[in-house]
């Protein structure tokens, strides 16, 4: 029976791909094992095997095309004497539910990667008529280290793969063609010794890059950023500083289960002697690592796996840097203040569109820094709001959510017509099941009730 | 590069100079002076938390000091008085930072464990046992990628030698070929364990083999044999070899800390040492024996450190505490407190 080849999922996160390029053609037979096609997922070119033998019926998605979504038919598979007209008419049908619906998305389909625009443009940072390019998390991470590594050679990169692997994650894909292997490092699986070498480097006068391949390794390694990184200034009476970047993949991915989903904000928030940054767009990931790597204080800097593939405008500028402590406003409203950052803002201003069509006008601001912390422009928008709701994805107790209700407890506790509502993950260890994955989550849904909740409707 | 054992040195006098060794009789006098005095000070309630005295391994910084050079960077744990004062850091400005005051080297914020000095390349002062092992593997690397030429003294314990965190540093030291000397000061207990209760091999120094970093043991208790060997490992990390481990087999006379009584080891084990093989007796032997010096005038060094101890101690009596503005201060670079919630 015809059979339909899906386009596969070749990592933990990949939503779509590019169907790079076909090595059969229709006609040409297979047998499992065979590599057909080359597909480039979001992080790096896959070879693509042959699950059942058989003869190549059709091809039905071209090489070459962009976009096209996990488990979209892209060939049929036919047995001797069978037409690729054979195929089965419900095969895409079945396709799994709990997967990323398929069936109306067209091979062409690149909805998700549309950029995103602030609705109020981010302050003065960015002068009237500055030209826009359409950019890539990952591809604003890359460009700030190269340009900072360009204009300083102090500055290197070091971590696991990121050197001739071209990164985990594919953030410094190009720096070590560019640098060489002297400032591009890979290391051996080694947080605790490599994160206290870099610390030693930083002390020692250079301006190190750490790379965690997710921030879950890098708790082998936390005595080094916080006993000594952050603390080195403190203890040595201002004589010593210790100007280093911590900065990796931080909070859930995608079905990867408790030891590899977990959100540190709060943590490193707590940190004297740290400055942390969580971006969300791709213009402040830039602008922030840019300024990260200039800080001579020590900066963790908390990315997101799930961002890295997703564009956002980014100005064309030689020295566009994103201040610390600066929060900024995506959307302006009248009814409740939504704070949030990383991608809790994902959630965020998704709740915000919705809540708009039933009239209630939310004020979204994204912190980007938790340390230091815009406490202003959250107290502001509350005064003029009188409701607040904070969203994140880390766990309820001791969140950032917490802190800031204690801050507009003290700060504007006259102006609250409702309790803040500190919307965060669920209080358990992240689940590997889809269904339940969901439900440790925020979601977008919790933000838009809570929303109606502050403003009793 | 197979570690080795070094044959116990008995110094060859022609080659150590009287100045070599009134410098050597110096630098430990005033280590142990200074120790004292700060016992002392402990006692009378000046000094406060954890305060772990060098007395009995002095000779292990004044050796390795003799064979480094200008440039050269050194950073080791808590027990770090005589690191200080062997590199030139102020006597007085180790111990007003002893008292916690605004004249000490940091302040008055960092106290007994944690102290630093930019000028003579001291990176502390660690209150985390080992946590200076890959800090100073990374001033190492540090110096390598900036050409430099220097090399980096990283000391810690024989407790320290069981954290995970050496053997990750061994590695990448190795793998990198960095110029860095790892100096076991093997004093035989952390805290109450001895080295016989905490390691499954006595011989630390043979710890890099796994790493192709050849290693020796030293009489820690002997300034010149420390010295050779010293010149021996700074030779081989400055000629781009990379790594090298020593291992000092040495004494501390004094408990863990002040407030260790010590009940793990004799009253007789720590006297034989001290009559035995203390390393200023020693040394002061040997100048003797030489005629380089006679009682008269190493009375009167013994004086001279009296006196410096004492305005040392005097200047960390008299400097006031740190202002009260100063909790806020030195958290950032530019100290807005722009990022401290206050
Ligand atoms: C990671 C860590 N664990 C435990 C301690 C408590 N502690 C302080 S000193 C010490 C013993 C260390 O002994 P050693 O490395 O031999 O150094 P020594 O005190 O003999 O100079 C211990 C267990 C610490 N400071 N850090
Ligand atoms: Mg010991």
């Amino acid at each position: 029976m015809a059979t339909e080849v899906l386009m596969p999922a070749l990592s933990p996160t990949m939503e779509e791909g590019t169907l790079a390029k076909w090595l059969v053609k229709e006609g040409d037979e297979v047998a499992s094992g065979d590599i057909i096609a080359e597909i480039e997922t979001d992080k790096a070119t896959m070879e693509f095997e042959a699950v059942d033998e058989g003869i190549i019926g059709k091809i039905l998605v071209e090489e070459g095309t962009e976009g096209v979504k996990v488990n979209t038919p892209i060939a049929v598979l036919i047995e001797e004497g069978e037409s690729a007209d054979d195929i089965a008419a419900p095969a895409a049908a079945q396709a799994d539910a709990a997967a990323p619906d398929t069936t109306d998305a067209p091979v062409e389909a690149k909805a998700a990667a549309q950029p995103i625009t602030p609705v109020i443009p981010a302050e003065a940072d960015i002068p009237e008529g500055t030209e826009m390019r359409s950019t890539t998390v990952r591809e604003a991470l890359r460009d700030a280290m190269a340009e900072e590594m360009r204009a300083d050679d102090a500055v290197f990169l070091m971590g696991e793969e990121v050197a001739e692997y071209q990164g985990a994650y594919k953030i410094s894909q190009g720096l070590l063609d560019e640098f060489g292997a002297k400032r591009v490092i890979d290391t051996p699986i080694t947080e605790h010794g490599f994160t206290g070498l870099a610390t030693g480097a930083a002390m020692g006068g250079l301006k190190p890059i750490v790379e965690f391949m997710t921030f879950n390794f890098a708790m082998q390694a936390i005595d080094h950023i916080i006993n000594t990184a952050a603390k080195t200034r403190y203890m040595s009476g201002g004589q010593m500083s210790c100007p280093i970047v911590f900065r990796g993949a931080n909070g859930a991915a995608a079905r990867v289960a408790a030891q590899h989903s977990q959100d540190y904000a709060a943590w490193y928030a707590q940190i004297p002697g740290l400055h942390v940054a969580m971006p969300y767009s791709a213009a402040d990931a830039k602008g922030l690592l840019k300024s990260a790597i200039r800080d001579e204080n020590p900066v963790v800097f908390l990315e997101n796996e799930l961002l890295y593939g997703q564009s956002f405008e980014v100005p064309v500028l030689d020295n566009y840097t994103v201040p610390f402590g600066k929060a900024r406003i995506w959307r302006e409203g009248n009814d409740v203040t939504i704070v949030s950052f990383g991608i809790g803002m994902k959630y965020a201003l998704e709740a915000a569109d919705a809540l708009a069509e039933d009239g209630i006008s939310a004020e979204v601001i994204d912190l980007r820094t938790l340390r230091p912390l815009d406490y202003n422009t959250v107290i502001n928008s509350v005064m003029k709001t009188n409701r607040c709701i904070t969203v994140e994805e880390g766990w309820p107790v001791a969140s950032i959510g917490n802190h800031l209700s204690a801050t507009i407890m003290e700060r504007a506790f006259d102006y609250l017509d409702a309790p803040v509502i500190n919307l965060t993950g669920k209080d358990v260890p992240m689940p590997y099941a889809a269904n339940l994955e969901k439900l440790a989550l925020v979601t977008t849904k919790e933000v838009i009730d809570a929303a109606k909740a502050v403003t009793y409707r | 590069m197979a570690a080795r054992k070094s044959a116990p040195k008995k110094p060859v006098k022609s080659n150590t100079s009287k100045e070599e060794l009134l410098n050597h009789y110096r630098e430990m006098l005033l280590i142990r002076r200074f120790e004292e005095k700060a016992g002392q000070l402990y006692g009378m309630g000046l000094i406060g938390g954890f305060c772990h005295l060098y007395i009995g391994q002095e000779a292990v910084v004044v050796g390795l000091e003799a064979a480094a050079k200008e440039g050269d960077k050194r950073l080791t744990s808590y027990r770090d008085h005589g690191h200080m004062l062997a590199c030139g850091m102020d006597p007085k400005g180790v111990m007003a930072e002893l008292t916690g005051r605004e004249g000490g080297y940091s302040k008055g914020k960092g106290g007994s464990m944690h102290m630093f000095s930019t000028e003579k390349h001291f990176y502390g002062g660690h209150g985390i046992v080992g946590a200076q092992v890959p800090i100073g593997t990374g001033l190492a690397f540090a110096d390598k990628y900036l050409e430099n030429g220097g090399v980096t003294f990283t000391y810690f314990g024989d407790g320290a030698a069981n954290q995970g965190q050496v053997y990750e540093s061994f590695n990448m030291a190795s793998l990198w070929q960095l110029p860095v000397i790892y100096v076991v000061e093997n004093n035989q207990y952390a805290m109450g364990t001895s080295l016989q209760r905490s390691s499954s091999t006595p011989d630390i120094y043979t710890r890099g083999e796994a790493f192709g970093i050849p290693g020796e043991a030293v009489d820690g208790m002997d300034v010149l044999a420390v010295k050779e060997a010293g010149l021996r490992a700074t030779e081989h990390c400055r000629s781009g070899n990379g790594p090298y481990i020593l291992e000092m087999k040495t004494y501390r006379y004094r408990g863990h800390s002040m407030s260790d009584p010590a009940k793990y080891r004799t009253r007789e084990e720590v006297q034989k040492i001290r009559e035995e093989r203390d390393a200023i007796e020693h040394v002061r032997e040997l100048i003797l024996q030489g005629k380089h010096a006679s009682e008269d005038e190493l009375k009167a060094i013994d004086k001279e450190i009296k006196g410096i101890v004492n305005d040392a101690a005097e200047f960390s009596k008299n400097s006031p505490e740190p202002a009260l503005e100063e909790l806020w201060t030195d958290i950032y670079a530019d100290d807005t407190r722009l990022g401290v919630h206050a």
